[in-house]
């Protein structure tokens, strides 16, 4: 018996602390979007709340980078995303290409500054 | 212009949005997020199993992540529950500003229940994007085949980089990581094609660090408030002006 619980126990976990904790905010979600219809102020109003964490989060993986892309210097991280973003609107609002260009940066700075 | 882009069945409809989610930026970009989350899921000692369940459950990388090294990190669960959570409240206003793109005249509350499951940053930000070109009563079906698909990408990255940690060099890992911020960043500027996104997305990006850099609780919640409600009602006042 014990021992079906000690095997059961690391998916009991996730479970509880981690798919529960983070579902709740989608369940939550699907009650309020009731008859609402796109065009609604409080659709346009929550898209742009998204947006604005979503912006934030972005900001803070590339500024607060944790495990080993911290390693890269914030100045290395910072440009190549600045030349990516460039890229991305010189090639058409591209996002592959913007990429590939903000990788090549922070791999080539990286390089440079850890050798 | 043209009609809504429409298909013969909702199979058809499911293959369509599989096929979009292959070959959109995101498959490479969530396949490697998923090998940097494997690669940390098996320096903390967890199960491979238990992480492709954690995938398909939670369906969030950062929450993922949070999860994995505070539960590895020896953390009390109830601040490794607080600490999902909070991560977990953008999903909020995604469902909210996705559902209503979703729903038809037959749709029932039952069809949106796995679109609502499956949302996410990526899934989010391509359904705006295509949605609006396709016929309403085949957008669950898209959806869901376009979920399905990154889906899959992140369960058999999670492995591949399960067994492949520990191998990368210390510069590739960090390059690996890099993808995320960069595809959404990018992504995101795409989408943002209305003036009242752009000014979302550009608040965020500036208030987001700043609440970050001053140690403030719940900094994404408030990013998404303040930024948020500043750039609706910028885009009030601009209507209000014009």
């Amino acid at each position: 018996m014990n021992a079906v619980i000690a095997e059961l126990w690391p998916y009991l976990v996730l479970v509880m602390v981690g798919f529960l904790p983070n579902e709740i905010w989608r369940a939550l979600g699907l009650v309020l979007a009731r008859g609402l219809n796109e065009d609604s102020q409080m659709v346009v109003l929550a898209r742009a709340l998204a947006t604005a964490i979503l912006a934030g989060v972005i900001a803070k993986l590339i500024l607060f980078s944790s495990g080993a892309l911290a390693n890269i210097p914030l100045a290395v991280r910072v440009t190549a995303a600045v030349c990516g973003f460039l890229a991305f609107l010189a090639v058409k609002r591209t996002v592959f290409a913007g990429v590939v260009v903000g990788e090549a940066v922070l791999l080539a700075g990286g390089y440079f500054l850890l050798h | 212009m043209s009609g809504p882009i429409t298909y013969a069945s909702s199979a058809a409809a499911f293959r369509a949005g599989v096929k979009s989610a292959v070959t959109s930026v995101f498959f490479l970009v969530i396949s490697g997020t998923y090998v940097g989350v494997g690669a940390l899921a098996h320096g903390y000692g967890f199960a491979p199993w238990w992480l492709a369940l954690s995938t398909v459950l939670v369906w969030a990388a950062p929450a993922q992540v949070i999860l994995i090294s505070a539960l590895g990190g020896g953390a009390p669960l109830i601040e490794a529950a607080i600490a999902v959570t909070l991560s977990a409240i953008r999903l909020l206003p995604m469902v909210v500003a996705l559902l209503p793109l979703l729903r038809g005249k037959g749709t029932w509350l039952r069809d949106l229940v796995l679109p609502t499951h499956f949302t996410a940053i990526s899934m989010w930000v391509e359904s705006l994007r295509l949605l609006p070109a396709i016929a309403h009563e085949r957008r669950v079906p898209f959806c869901n085949g376009l979920a399905a698909g990154y889906m899959f990408a992140a369960t058999g990255s999670g492995f591949i980089g399960y067994y492949l940690a520990a191998e990368l060099p210390p510069l590739l890992a960090g390059a690996l990581l890099f993808l995320t911020p960069m595809s959404f960043l990018m992504s995101t500027a795409r989408n943002a094609r209305m003036m009242i996104d752009r000014l979302a997305f550009g608040f965020g990006l500036m208030i987001g660090p700043v609440l970050a850099y001053w140690h403030v609780g719940l900094d994404l919640m408030w990013t998404g408030v303040i930024g948020g409600s500043l750039a609706y009602a910028v885009n009030r006042l601009r209507g209000v002006a014009t």
